[in-house]
Order: structure tokens, then sequence, then C-alpha cells
């Protein structure tokens, strides 16, 4: 099991990833003044049609052939129905795919937001090929960090060059 | 802190370019970290946090650091491969601890940490 939403996100963003996805957008909505708490991991990768979408919730079910349970999505949806709220899915071959998990805020079960900024810095230098926009909202305030003047910057420079990953923590607010 | 700009930005890629053109001789290493549902829960992040802070603190240049997914070795995650030239090694149950001492030893000292390595 994990133990943060962060290490969901991390984990959710992986299917991304493994679909080809070249931009991810990351939403976290916290508002507490309607006690939910809202992520939505967005892709551009090359989606599923209506049979594995169908089966994406499964954990039986897994495009992978190095292991033959996929764990990530049934443990997201376990996460927020435990809190009063519900994972859905929305994909399109050829466009995308996007989860959506709410939670209820203060729910007793839900487990803490965790280490989103250690997350971010994980996906973000780990995989160069691939642009991530993060919006993190408490609330009326925003933060938002977007890896594309980053990059357009930087050039070849590499994102694990020590310096570009003390600029990487700070944009991140580590 | 201040939140540096993409100015600063500039500086940090004219300085790394400029070191770039000295460093010829060093061996340029691959850290590859796993994470797939199994890496994360086993604790992949904190171990590609530790690399990237002992690169950083360290200043070690030339390092590319990547990730990659379940490699169906789930019983050993945190796994992370250091690849330097030809050699790929190995590493399982990587915590921060061992994460630290292998770029210390294996990647910045050339010596790999045997009792580490899963052999396949």
């Amino acid at each position: 099991m994990l133990r943060e939403l962060a290490l969901h996100i991390l984990d959710i963003v992986e299917n991304s990833i493994n679909a080809g996805a070249t931009r991810v957008t990351i939403e976290v909505r916290e508002d507490t003044r309607e006690d939910t708490l809202i992520i939505r991991v967005a892709d551009n990768g090359r989606g599923m049609d209506a049979a594995a979408l169908q089966r994406a919730g499964d954990p039986f079910f897994t495009t992978r052939t190095t292991r033959r349970v996929g764990l990530g999505l049934p443990f997201l949806k376990q996460a927020a129905e435990m809190c009063n709220g519900l994972m859905s899915i929305e994909s399109q071959l050829g466009v995308g795919t996007t989860v959506t998990a709410t939670f209820q805020h203060s729910h007793l079960n839900r487990m803490p937001l965790g280490d989103l900024a250690g997350t971010l810095l994980t996906l973000v230098i780990g995989n160069p090929q691939t642009d991530f926009i993060l919006r993190h909202s408490v609330n009326d305030e925003t933060f938002e960090f977007d890896t594309r003047p980053i990059k357009a910057v930087l050039g070849d420079v590499p994102l694990s060059d020590p310096a570009v990953i003390a600029y990487l923590k700070q944009a991140l607010e580590i | 802190m201040p939140v540096k700009s993409l100015a600063d930005l500039q500086k940090i890629k004219a300085e790394a370019l400029a070191k770039r053109q000295i460093r010829t001789a060093t061996a340029h290493a691959q850290i590859t970290v796993a994470m797939g549902t199994c890496g994360i829960a086993a604790g992949a992040r904190e171990a590609m946090k530790a690399i990237l802070d002992a690169i950083e603190k360290d200043a070690i240049p030339g390092i590319l650091v990547t990730q990659t997914g379940c490699i169906g070795l789930c019983e050993f995650e945190p796994i992370v491969d250091v690849q330097i030239g030809g050699e790929k090694i190995t590493y399982g149950k990587v915590t921060p601890e061992r994460a630290r001492a292998i770029v210390a030893e294996h990647v910045v000292g050339g010596k790999p940490i045997q009792e580490w390595q899963i052999v396949r």
C-alpha cells in the first residue's frame, strides 16, 4: 500500500509515461469550504480503447509483461472510496487519458497529501522527454510549476546537473 | 530563500556548458531507478531523492539520472541500476543510505558495492 496521496500521484503518472505521454498535467485541488480534495492527472499518451478502459480498474488486468497484476489504479480507487470519494477514468485512443480521484478532505481515512514536491522532482528529472505541469490549489491560493520554460532555457544541459537539481528544488519550494 | 528566476537558470546553463568543455576524461554514468508500483511502495522515490541530493551536495557532474518501470524483481525493490561505460550493475533494496553510498563509492569512486548487487 502507498501511504501518501503524493505516492499515488507518482504511481498514476507512471502509467502516463508508459503510455508515451509527452505532457502530463497534475492538478491537486484542496477546498476546505466544500470539504473536497480532488486529484486529476491528464496526459496526452496513447490512450485506451473502450475494452481496456473498462478493465483499467481491475487488478488482474495489465498491459505490462514483467508482472501479471496491475495495482496502481485499484489502489487509488480504494483510497478514494474509503473517503466518501470515487475515481473515474476518461480515455480516448490517440488522444490521452485523464484520471480523477475525489476525497472528502476531512475524512479520517484520507491519507496525507505527503511529499508532492518530491514526487514532482522525481518525475521531472527521471523523465526528461516529458513535460510536467503542476497546479496545486488550497482554497484560493494556487501554486504552479511548469517544466516547459525551464527546458526551453536549458537546451541540452541535463536536468540531473547538480546546479539544475538545486534550481528545481527551489522552484518546487523544497 | 528567494525563488530563482529563469535568468538565474541561464547562468546555471552557461556554467554547466563551460564545465562540460573542461571535463573530457571522466566517465559518463547513468543511474536508473525502477519506479513501478512495487518500487514506489518500497521507497523508490526516497532512493531517487537521496541520489539527487548526493549529486547536488557533492556537485558531481556528468551523471544522467532516469527512471524505468517494474522490471519483474518486485521483491528486491527499490532497484537501482548503475551503468558506467559498458558495465551495468543492478542494486536491490536501495534505502536512502545505500543510495548515498552507491553514488559515493561506485559512481564517484569507481568501486561497485558487491553485497547489495542483484545477480541475475
